[in-house]
């Protein structure tokens, strides 16, 4: 039997018929249309799906669209604004944060909690903080300097170099 | 992957709940955080008809300090005991553990209480609660009824929690004397199962000696088990070196894993005998540090 829900996503509000059993990744790739939020593994494991719930960071593989009535939800297609893109947006584009890009969504999703309860982590932090992501491209060096970036673009310290680190 | 057809109800009180629960019998299941149940409807390893979500019932999730008790509401997430500083100062094995569940994702959304009405020897928390001597509250149409964690184990995926009940609250005395405890698993990458974890809770007197030791083992037993010899080798001793290597050694006799993907018996055995030792050491040395 379908339930009527509504939630807001990225500030706008829906409201959807969806059968209980439908996923919230598919309610928002499918129903929303919106095809930012991506499904990798489909288990939990690998944080592709990662997006916000009412600020939380939540893996939307394992979460029924009908648990998300009434809660806010973020995508990536939300975290820009007029200004231009959202500090961690700039910090994966400045810091070569990504090769193929497919948990990029995820990865500064999680990112965007992990600063907004951290905002100065350290290198190990952000290791164990994006420890639900994975990235089969990158090795997360560029990843971590990323962040690292947009902690420093968000507190309005002095940013750090960009530049390639070179181990011998 | 999708689960199979059901249909759901989020009731706005415990009350709400009980009586669905009553009325719909075997054929619900009761969806806390979700994140072990819904990937096993996932992989249709479970195909209940109805989910009765507790997210709306208000009152379930809290963590309190009332007449030298901790208590947690069933619905406090894993997030919450990892980061309240409250609990830290007597129970820092809960930012052990917690570090240690899946991973930040999952540790937002799943529960205290689903960790353990989930009743699955691999999870982390049961162990926890086997050292630190936890009691469990449960909910029926009839009433509250309290169950030591000693008895709410009973097998796999099946515990004290019967039909039409739900586990409501858990509850851990405080220790008042010295005290120290620690929660350490080997894993092979973040997020996965324990090949051998263990919780250690050690209290000692003034003088140094143990009065009372809690020891739990993750995923080397079809339950979560007391390690029974390995306490009763610590009490009343110093907490000497000798000690400790025999404590770590009975763990070790008194588990009993099978062989997987994780390790070979042996393998796992020499895993619980090691990390029994450190996490002895490391209760030991947080109690002299308070």
């Amino acid at each position: 039997m379908k339930k009527e829900i509504t939630l807001k996503i990225n500030g706008e509000e829906f409201t959807k018929e969806v059968e209980p059993r439908t996923l919230l990744v598919h309610f928002i790739r499918e129903d929303i249309g919106m095809t930012g939020t991506h499904i990798g593994c489909d288990t939990s494991s690998c944080g592709a799906c990662t997006i916000l719930i009412d600020g939380k960071s939540a893996k939307s593989c394992t979460i029924l669209a009908v648990q998300a009535a009434g809660k806010e939800i973020t995508t990536v297609e939300g975290i820009a604004t007029t200004e231009g893109v959202h500090p961690i947006q700039e910090g994966f584009k400045e810091n070569h944060g990504l090769h193929c890009g497919f948990c990029t969504p995820g990865m500064m999703l999680r990112a965007i909690e992990l600063l907004e309860k951290n905002p100065d982590p350290t290198e190990e932090e952000i290791r164990w903080g994006i420890s639900g992501n994975l990235c089969r491209c990158t090795g997360y060096n560029n990843i971590v300097k990323s962040i690292i970036y947009a902690g420093a673009k968000l507190r309005g310290d002095e940013l750090p170099s960009t530049e390639p680190v070179f181990v011998e | 992957m999708i689960p199979s057809s059901f249909d759901y109800t989020a009731p706005s009180s415990l009350d709400e709940a009980l009586k669905l629960l009553h009325d719909l019998g075997d054929d619900a299941k009761i969806l806390a955080g979700g994140h072990s149940l819904i990937p096993m409807m996932k992989l249709r390893f479970a195909e209940p008809e109805h989910l009765i979500d507790l997210n709306n019932v208000p009152g379930l999730s809290y963590l309190k300090i009332e007449g030298g008790t901790l208590k947690i509401g069933a619905m406090t997430r894993e997030v919450e005991t990892e980061e309240s500083a409250d609990i830290a100062v007597h129970f820092p094995i809960f930012a052990d553990v917690a570090k240690l569940i899946a991973d930040p994702q999952v540790r937002n959304f799943g529960t205290l209480g689903g960790n353990l009405a989930h009743g699955d020897a691999a999870n982390d928390q049961p162990a926890v609660m086997l050292a630190l001597d936890a009691v469990v509250e449960i909910a029926g149409l009839d009433g509250r009824r309290t169950v030591g964690i000693d008895d709410f184990f009973y097998g796999f995926y099946s515990t004290a929690v019967q039909e039409g009940e739900i586990l409501t609250e858990i509850s851990i005395p405080i220790p008042s004397g010295r005290s120290g405890n620690a929660y350490h698993k080997v894993e092979r990458k973040v997020g996965d199962y324990a090949t051998g974890g263990v919780a250690v809770h050690l209290e000692m007197d003034e003088q140094g000696i143990c009065t009372k030791a809690g020891i739990g083992l993750t995923n080397v037993n079809p339950t979560p088990l007391r390690a029974v010899r390995s306490e009763a080798a610590l009490v009343g001793t110093s907490l000497d070196d000798a000690a400790i290597a025999l404590a770590a050694q009975y763990a070790s006799e008194d588990c009993n894993p099978s062989t997987d993907l994780r390790g070979d018996i042996d393998y796992k055995r020499h895993i619980i005998r090691a990390v029994t030792k450190r996490m002895i050491n490391k209760s030991k040395e947080r109690a002299f540090k308070n």
